[in-house]
């Protein structure tokens, strides 16, 4: 099965000379659909960056980046907005929803630059909201939605126009417990149905909802899990 | 485990035998402290001699029902509302093993640490894979799932345990490193090479040992 998101030997440096810093050091990885793979590691571990570059918001100093076999590196400043668009969702902390824009216009917006009709685009960003559970917010305005709802816009704009790669960064970070947790199910339904999800956390119990996790130290992965299983409590599921 | 109170407490619903109390316990802990049917049947003839709980006649099945007497009913209520003591903090194998490994010379205590986080984390995989599926009205579903909520909270203290701990030793080492450095000389033009503790590649940033 082919990757949705391939990234192979990825380096990223920072600064020249003296003052270089190695991001990332010749990271290989993947995450093929129907997956939802977990980054952890302390601030300073390169696990942002590796988020960014798979977002093509960042150029890898060495390796290659693909989306659904298109390398980012081959394409020109254009072709990869054009791929931010119309191929990778992207989730983060702060939301970064327009302000001026109800939940509707803010999910439409990418379809929009993207060229179809703003009515046909209306109409896909209601599915998406449906799908994430408040289509009947539509027309508020994020200003009058709580942290939770302004989130799962933010996820209904991600998911916008089939796009089967959603990066999302540290997105239950500015969100309660119980709040977070719907939020990762949503993350996880959606990888159910299809996407490939890449989640930068540093909470373990947010990064258990994926199927794998991988561990950054210093720019390197140092290890990876998610295949074990605790047996008397899976056997106990299964009755 | 207050295999007694728990019993105990089941009773107070309705008066139940062995077999069945075991199954209403397991279906609410969801057999992660399974109980044997003999410790059940030990545990109920030590409440009947205390006086909590009385043996009626032999049901239709021939199986010996027990209900809960009143003075069984006052001691799940003290249970109730008497916090769990803290006082002897139960034997902890992994802060047990972790403060023998920074001590113990020749043990890699990175590789101790990330073995055991990435053990837990797939447990905590484990926990939350089944959290999705036990949803339901049944009080005794919502129990079940409380249960895991616990291991689920657990896993990922010792997870933020192990993180602290690592940001802690590498810290020290940091620390180590530069006073190594002052030691030596200060001819060097390359303070960043010994800050580095030895066998550590560069970190991204220089505050890295501090982090979280």
């Amino acid at each position: 099965m082919n990757p949705i998101l391939e990234l192979t030997d990825v380096t990223r440096v920072h600064g020249e000379g003296a003052n270089q810093v190695h991001a990332l050091r010749g990271i290989s990885f993947t995450a093929h659909a129907g997956e939802l793979v977990a980054v952890m590691g302390p601030s300073g571990s390169g696990k942002s960056t590796l988020l960014t570059i798979a977002g093509g918001l960042d150029q890898p100093t060495a390796g290659t980046v693909s989306v659904e076999g298109t390398h980012l590196g081959g394409l020109d400043l254009q072709g990869r907005a054009r791929m931010r668009r119309t191929s990778i969702g992207y989730v983060f902390q702060g939301f970064n929803l327009i302000p001026a824009l109800t939940a509707a216009e803010n999910v439409a917006l990418p379809r929009e630059l993207d060229g179809i009709s703003a009515r046909a685009a209306r109409k896909e960003a209601r599915t998406a909201l449906d799908e994430v559970g408040i289509g009947e917010l539509a027309d508020r305005f994020p200003d009058d939605m709580s942290g939770g709802q302004q989130q799962r816009v933010a996820i209904a704009r991600a998911i916008i126009g089939e796009r089967r790669l959603i990066l999302a960064d540290e997105p239950t970070g500015a969100l309660d417990t119980e709040t977070g947790e719907e939020i990762l199910q949503l993350l996880r339904a959606r990888c159910d149905a299809g996407a490939a999800g890449v989640l930068v956390t540093h909470e373990a119990r947010h990064a258990a909802w994926a199927d794998r996790v991988v561990f950054l130290r210093d720019g390197v992965v140092v290890d990876e899990t998610g295949a074990d299983r605790v047996d008397v409590l899976t056997e106990h599921a299964a009755r | 485990m207050s295999v007694k109170h728990a019993l105990l407490a089941l009773l107070e619903t309705e008066p139940m035998y062995g077999y069945q109390l075991r199954a209403e316990f397991e279906q609410r802990t969801g057999e992660t402290w399974p109980l044997n049917v003999g410790q059940v049947y030990t545990t109920l003839t030590r409440l009947e001699r205390d006086g909590f709980a009385a043996a009626e006649a032999e049901n239709a099945e021939g199986h010996v029902v027990y209900r809960i007497t009143e003075a069984g009913r006052d001691e799940v209520a003290a249970w109730f509302t008497t916090p769990v003591a803290r006082t002897q903090p139960p034997r902890d194998e992994l802060a047990i093993k972790l403060a023998l490994a920074v001590t113990v010379p020749g043990v890699d205590i990175g590789t101790v640490i990330q073995q055991q986080r990435s053990a837990t984390m797939a447990a905590l995989q484990d926990y939350t894979r089944l959290k999705r599926r036990a949803v339901g009205a049944d009080p005794r579903e919502l129990a079940w799932s409380l249960v895991l909520d616990s291991l689920v909270f657990a896993a990922e203290a010792e997870i933020r345990w192990l993180d602290h701990c690592e940001a802690r030793l590498r810290r020290a080492a940091l620390e180590a490193g530069r006073q190594n450095s002052r030691l030596d000389d200060e001819t060097s033009s390359s303070h960043r090479e010994f800050h580095r503790p030895a066998g550590e590649t560069p970190s991204t940033s220089g505050t890295e040992g501090t982090s979280r």
